[in-house]
């Protein structure tokens, strides 16, 4: 390419001032041709949205610097650009979309309204001539009664419309670059196809270029035509997606490559045996209320509706589908932490009718590990105090030096170092948050652990850790697991049977082999679709 | 396969979170050395019935010590022929305890704050001199003395009722937060039934009822001191009772008081230990105020307010008003310069290098 859309050189990027700051980006050189569809993946920290955020220079210029590099683009100089002439050129010839829409749409204006004033304030368009221009876009963005949404405030919204909305905003001058920070991180699997679909026909119709920016190399393969890898703020390797997956040159290019999950059980046949965990005609309903001072009921949301499950000691059960389908109130329910009809019992024994010490003596063999690392450890206590507290509930017998005992052997097990013990959630990384709540759940000597998405906000090398680490706790200590997750890959690599759930009912269910390979239900069929989830064979 | 510690050994941990925040407080000059300030004059006012009192604090009269500080003593010990207290400033008391080898040692300040200088030169309330440093009232007791009391008053009332309104503000807002639902939303409704309460008729009702008090006061500013905070610590608890570590514990059958006091006090406790020097100078200033107004406590005790309202009675006065002035408007001033330093301290996202 002679002459690129986007040329960027020796990029650095440095956070604070004098001796207290620190360079996050180091020296990346990369250029975007016209047309071209690049993606700048990474993990968490490697710099790829520092990087992203330096084109549009969006950072707080009092907490930034560039000691060195230069961005040109369409043959301007952007870093040395006055910031007037850089607004002019923000949504109008660069656009942007991020990953959170609900959080990048303003909350207290309608959708339509937000696009037109981009019009009105870039093109210098009238008002109707804005908004006539805006329902346009949201049709071209696919949101179906685009004349009726113009009007609708965001939360109005569901996630996928709200990207839409966003992509319909970030398109509305015709940027010649778009610049898509993790665009469908937050959204389900088949939505994520539907929008990756839409930026693509859209790239061909308007002839602009797209940079991606994103964690996830199944998407890279999908959707882009050359791939820049960062880690660390360093590019470590470029080149075209094919060529560059199929010979990845870099070991850390090869490491992300091998991160993938592959399966880890080697046995196909689900343990058998007397079920320890059952559910039977178990069902959550959420009242809907209307009206002001007597709030009166006018219906109910199904979160779980009518749901038997059974799980055998030392087997995984895998609970797959898209947000809203009721598998984490499932899970809840079953654990006794939502209020729901129906019976569980725990070996033979009925939870059901349960209360007070009685439940909570029961609650250890009960044992649970969420998605978000960051608020599922609380700040202010220790990693001694947190991973110790059940003990202190379930065996106060105990005293402090046998504690730290126990504890720091759980610390070893998975994968920390006792020392740590002294040390507060806020000095460990989101893997190592992890590892400390699974050390929590699993010092009990529980049967069986509920894995809320349990690696879903972890980089994939980290996803992968933490993966074999469960299965080497469920090999040692007979765990059973409840895995709840939307990433039909991680599911696949850990469990032994698998539900589908779909607005609070469970659609299908079998074991993992037979359920990816011949999926029955047509909604399975899509979910395997949309996530695109070669065989491994 | 065993996955690899990740962490390197022989890091330095960070500090815990109180220890950092504490170094914060350190950073921010105005409000670290205004509790220093602040403490020195509360260990000073403390120390009030020795720097500043009528007594002397050793007597030795004829080989024998006494300690009038301690114990009251009639006339007739030192030859004197009245069998009440003995008057210390009396000229004939004095003089029998000072000369002949006798001794005594007055405080610095030979003035308690309810004792009357009967031997001022000037009517009262006398100006500034060498004996009253600044000056009597109109009944003509020591202006130093009621100040150095009356602060050491004003500071415990403020925090009494600080720590009581505290207490029972975290304890609501706690029950309403953890509990929500129909609990909260009832106790909401008489939270607003309660506050609507015009709180200066009822004290003004009950000092006519009762004889007034600083215990009758404390107890009624307590009865509507704790609302404000409390709704911050329901917000905390609303907030908290929601997050996984909340509902971790509840898996690990961790019991309702349990989490409340170890999960989410914790977290709740920035709104409260902000506000905390402000509350204080605010209860300081509500003591103040109701003396003023003459519906605080009783005229016996050394107070700031009615200070202030002999110096407003007494206008050409103004060793009276000027002195009082200034301690009160120090003594809110060192409050909120701690108060600043606290707020920045409690702030994580603030980083002090070290």
């Amino acid at each position: 390419m002679s002459d690129p859309l986007l040329q960027v050189r020796d990029l650095r990027v440095r956070f604070g001032h004098g001796e207290g700051g620190s360079q996050v980006v180091h020296g990346v050189d990369f250029a975007v041709g016209r047309g071209e569809k690049l993606a700048l993946v990474g993990e968490s920290g490697s710099g790829k949205s520092v990087t992203a955020l330096s084109v549009m220079r969006l950072h707080d210029p009092g907490k930034v610097e560039y000691p060195s590099g230069e961005i040109r683009f369409d043959g301007r100089e952007l870093l040395g650009l006055p910031e007037s002439l850089m607004r002019g050129l923000r949504g109008r010839e660069i656009g942007m979309i991020f990953q959170e829409p609900m959080t990048s749409l303003n909350p207290v204006q309608p959708v339509g309204r937000q696009i037109a004033e981009t019009l009105v304030l870039h093109e210098g368009m009238g008002k109707t001539a804005a908004r006539r221009r805006a329902v346009e876009l949201l049709e071209l963005t696919g949101i179906p009664e685009p004349g009726r949404r113009v009007d609708a405030f965001p939360h109005m919204l569901s996630g996928g419309q709200r990207q839409r909305a966003m992509i319909a905003l970030a398109l509305a001058c015709r940027p010649k670059l778009l610049i898509a920070d993790e665009p469908t991180t937050a959204l389900d699997v088949t939505i994520e196809a539907q929008i990756l679909d839409l930026l693509d026909s859209l790239q061909a119709e308007f002839g602009m270029s797209i940079l991606m920016i994103t964690h996830d190399l199944n998407l890279v393969r999908r959707f882009a035509d050359r791939v820049c890898v960062m880690q660390a703020g360093e590019l470590v390797e470029q080149g075209e997606v094919a060529g560059l997956f199929r010979r990845p040159g870099h070991p850390y290019t090869r490491q992300l490559l091998a991160s993938t999950p592959e399966r880890m059980i080697t046995d196909d046949r689900p343990p058998a045996g007397e079920p320890l965990l059952e559910g039977r005609a178990l069902n959550c309903h959420f009242p809907v209320r209307r009206g002001g001072l007597v709030r009166r009921r006018v219906g109910e949301v199904r979160a779980v509706d009518d749901v038997d499950l059974a799980v055998a000691p030392g087997e995984t059960l895998g609970i797959v589908g898209e947000s809203g389908s009721g598998k984490t109130t499932l899970g809840m329910c079953l654990l006794r932490l939502q209020a729901c009809r129906g019976e569980i019992r725990l070996a033979g024994e009925s939870l059901t009718g349960l209360r007070g010490r009685a439940l909570r003596r029961q609650r250890r063999y009960l044992q649970v590990v969420f998605q978000d690392p960051f608020s599922s450890l609380s700040p202010r206590m220790t990693v001694e105090s947190i991973v110790g507290e059940g003990l202190r509930v379930h065996h106060p017998e105990m005293d402090r030096e046998q504690r730290r005992a126990s504890i720091a052997e759980m610390l070893a097990e998975v994968g920390l170092e006792p020392a740590m013990m002294e040390r507060y959630p806020h000095e460990f990384s989101g893997g190592q948050r992890q590892r400390i709540a699974i050390a929590r759940a699993v010092i009990l000597r529980p049967r069986l652990v509920l894995l809320d998405e349990p690696t879903s906000a972890l980089d994939v090398t980290v996803q992968k850790q933490v993966l074999a680490l469960l299965h080497d706790l469920q090999q040692r200590h007979g765990l059973s697991y409840l895995f709840i997750s939307h990433d039909l890959r991680v599911v696949r690599a850990v469990s032994h049977r698998v539900l589908v759930m779909k607005d609070g009912r469970v659609v299908e269910s079998g074991t993992t082999e037979e359920l990816f390979t011949a999926p029955e239900h047509p909604y399975t069929r899509r979910l395997l679709e949309a996530a695109a989830v070669e065989d491994p064979a | 396969m065993r996955p690899t510690a990740v962490v390197k050994t022989g890091a330095r941990p960070a500090a815990a979170p109180e220890r950092q925040a504490w170094r914060r407080f350190r950073a921010h000059k105005r409000g670290y050395y205004s509790l220093w300030l602040f403490a020195i004059l509360f260990v000073l006012g403390m120390l009030a019935p020795v720097l500043s009192n009528d007594e002397p604090l050793v007597v030795s009269y004829q080989g024998e010590l006494y300690f009038p500080i301690v114990q009251s003593y009639p006339e007739t010990a030192f030859g004197g022929p009245l069998e009440t207290e003995a008057d210390y400033h009396d000229p004939f008391v004095r003089e029998r305890i000072t000369t002949d080898g006798n001794w005594a040692i007055y405080p610095p300040n030979p003035h308690s704050f309810d004792s009357i200088n009967y031997f001022v030169e000037h009517p009262n309330p006398a100006p500034p001199s060498a004996d009253n440093w600044l000056g009597t009232d109109d009944r003509g007791r020591d202006v130093l003395a009621r100040l150095l009391y009356g602060f050491v008053v004003s500071v415990l009332f403020a925090l009494a009722l600080t720590v009581i309104g505290t207490g029972i503000g975290i304890l609501a807002g706690a029950l309403q937060g953890y509990f929500g639902g129909r609990f909260d939303l009832f106790f909401q409704r008489f939270i607003e039934v309660w506050g609507s309460m015009p709180e200066l008729y009822l004290l003004i009702i009950f000092a006519s009822i009762f004889e007034p008090s600083i215990w009758l006061l404390l107890v009624l500013l307590s009865l509507f001191g704790w609302m404000g905070l409390s709704d911050y610590v329901r917000a905390e608890f609303l907030r908290g009772r929601n997050m996984d570590y909340v509902t971790a514990a509840r898996a690990m059958g961790v019991t309702a008081p349990a989490i409340m006091f170890r999960h989410l006090l914790p977290n709740a406790m920035v709104p409260v230990l902000t506000f905390l020097p402000f509350r204080i100078s605010g209860a300081i200033l509500a003591l103040t105020s109701l003396d003023f107004l003459g519906l605080g406590v009783p005229p016996s005790t050394p107070s700031l307010g009615e200070l202030l309202s002999q110096g407003k009675e007494n206008i050409e006065a103004w060793w009276l008003s000027v002195s009082t002035f200034v301690v009160l408007v120090g003594t809110l001033l060192l409050l909120i310069f701690i108060g600043e330093g606290l707020r920045e301290a409690l702030d994580v996202r603030r980083r002090v290098r070290t």
